[in-house]
């Protein structure tokens, strides 16, 4: 993996601070990387990650220590919540595809379903019949 | 007398404008052209919410004796009370303090219309930004779907981010269940979202349900909008070539009614009824308007802004 823009190094490093349970200084987390990088580097990102609120990080006599903020799947629980949540105010942040039903209306779109599908598979037996 | 006239004509606009809303919440013909039909939704909030501030305003600056609708009673007023006459010469007291609470109240409403449209739409840019930070870290792209993000996750989510940098996000779950050809029709409905700014389309209503959390008529007014939205970004989605209604049909299908287990506690499920509306629209398919009617709709839709515009201005 090649590491350039700032994102991609954002993300490099918190995959890092998400591979082990324990604080790492700025030298751990260079030697973690794929790549070499600079040590100011490495801490300039892990600085604007602490500030963006993605990692905390802890005084160790006089060295920083980092840790992720949240899990990786925390995070992916926020993103999915916000893709999911289908009332309140921050219905128009986002455009769904579709909501999800429940009860007796999911029961009939599964049968609308079922047809469909039997439709369309007998139309495609149709169609070789039809070459052969 | 005249700025009193123009007050009763204002009301009875805003009066209007909530009756008209009502009937198009009963009427069948949006669902075959929702272009038009929100087009109309959009004329009526800004006309009502204009008519009801201008109709109030109209009030307040009733008996300024100018002849330039209320923009100009309003300027007239102005002037008065920058020479420090409260009350109007040769009026009654309690006339004025009549018309100043329906000045004030005019004002009152207008700043909260206005307010709740920023505050709504800041919401929306920083709950995006919140997206972008995350999807940042976490998201990856997939063969599967071209140009999109994968999300890591096994529940169906399918969304687009609007904006400058906008972006279209699916999960691994909607990966998994859904055929080829239906992701590329769940591309296409996103796609046009992106491209036509519906965020924009919905968000004088959303507001309008922040600043009016109780009006029957607003939530339904916003959840008929949004469903009309949803209709115009699935037309625009089977302008792709090769694409069939009923892939789009199945794609709804599995996706509305795949198991919501897997989905992170705090997911609510949508209202009744909307996504077999979808569906059905999809398999048996409606012809639009007629283009008479539609230009009718365009017109009325001019007409039914125009008017409270043109008194608040001339009259």
């Amino acid at each position: 993996m090649i590491v350039n823009r700032l994102g991609d190094l954002e993300r490099a490093i918190m995959e890092v601070l998400w591979q082990t349970d324990s604080a790492l200084t700025v030298r751990q987390v260079s030697n973690g990387l794929p790549q070499n990088l600079a040590h100011t580097t490495v801490m300039t990102v892990l600085d604007r990650l602490a500030k963006k609120g993605f990692a905390r990080r802890e005084r160790d006599g006089r060295a920083w220590r980092y840790r992720p903020a949240a899990t990786r799947e925390a995070y992916v629980a926020e993103l999915m919540l916000t893709a999911l949540a289908q009332t309140g105010d921050r219905d128009a942040a986002l455009a769904r595809f579709a909501q999800s039903v429940s009860g007796t209306e999911a029961e009939v779109l599964l049968q609308a379903l079922s047809g469909l599908e039997e439709q369309q598979v007998s139309e495609t037996e149709g169609d070789s019949g039809g070459r052969l | 007398m005249r700025a009193l006239a123009d007050a009763v004509l204002l009301a009875a606009v805003a009066v209007g404008s909530v009756r008209s809303a009502r009937a198009m919440l009963r009427a069948s013909w949006p669902r075959r052209s929702p272009a038009a039909a929100i087009l109309l939704w959009q004329a009526l909030g800004l006309a009502g919410g204009l008519a009801a501030v201008g109709a109030l305003v109209a009030i307040g600056v009733s008996g300024q004796g100018t002849r330039t609708g209320v923009l100009g009673g309003l300027a007239a007023l102005g002037t008065r009370l920058a020479y420090g006459q409260v009350f109007a010469p040769r009026q009654p007291v309690l006339l004025t303090s009549v018309r100043l609470a329906a000045l004030f109240a005019g004002f009152t409403l207008f700043t909260a219309l206005c307010g709740v449209l920023v505050m709504a739409f800041a919401d929306a840019v920083n709950a995006r930004g919140r997206q972008r930070e995350l999807l940042a870290l976490l998201a990856h792209g997939d063969p599967k779907v071209p140009g999109a993000l994968v999300v890591d996750h096994p529940a169906a989510a399918a969304y687009c981010l609007p904006g400058i940098r906008s972006q279209i996000v699916v999960s691994v779950g909607t990966l998994d269940l859904l055929a080829p050809a239906e992701l590329t029709a769940v591309l296409a409905h996103e796609r046009a979202h992106l491209r036509a700014r519906h965020d924009l389309v919905l968000i004088p209503f959303t507001s309008l349900r922040r600043a009016f959390p109780r009006s029957r008529v607003i939530a339904q007014s916003y959840r008929t909008v949004a469903l009309l939205v949803e209709m115009m970004a699935d037309d625009h989605a089977l302008r792709v070539r090769g694409l069939l209604a009923r892939e789009l049909a199945t794609a709804l299908l599995r996706f509305g009614t795949a198991a919501t287990d897997a989905a992170p506690a705090g997911a609510m499920a949508a209202a009744e009824g909307e996504l077999t509306a979808r569906v059905n629209r999809l398999l048996t398919p409606q012809p639009p308007l007629p283009r008479a009617a539609q230009a009718a709709v365009v017109l009325a839709a001019a007409l039914l802004v125009a008017v409270p515009l043109l008194l608040l201005v001339i009259s």
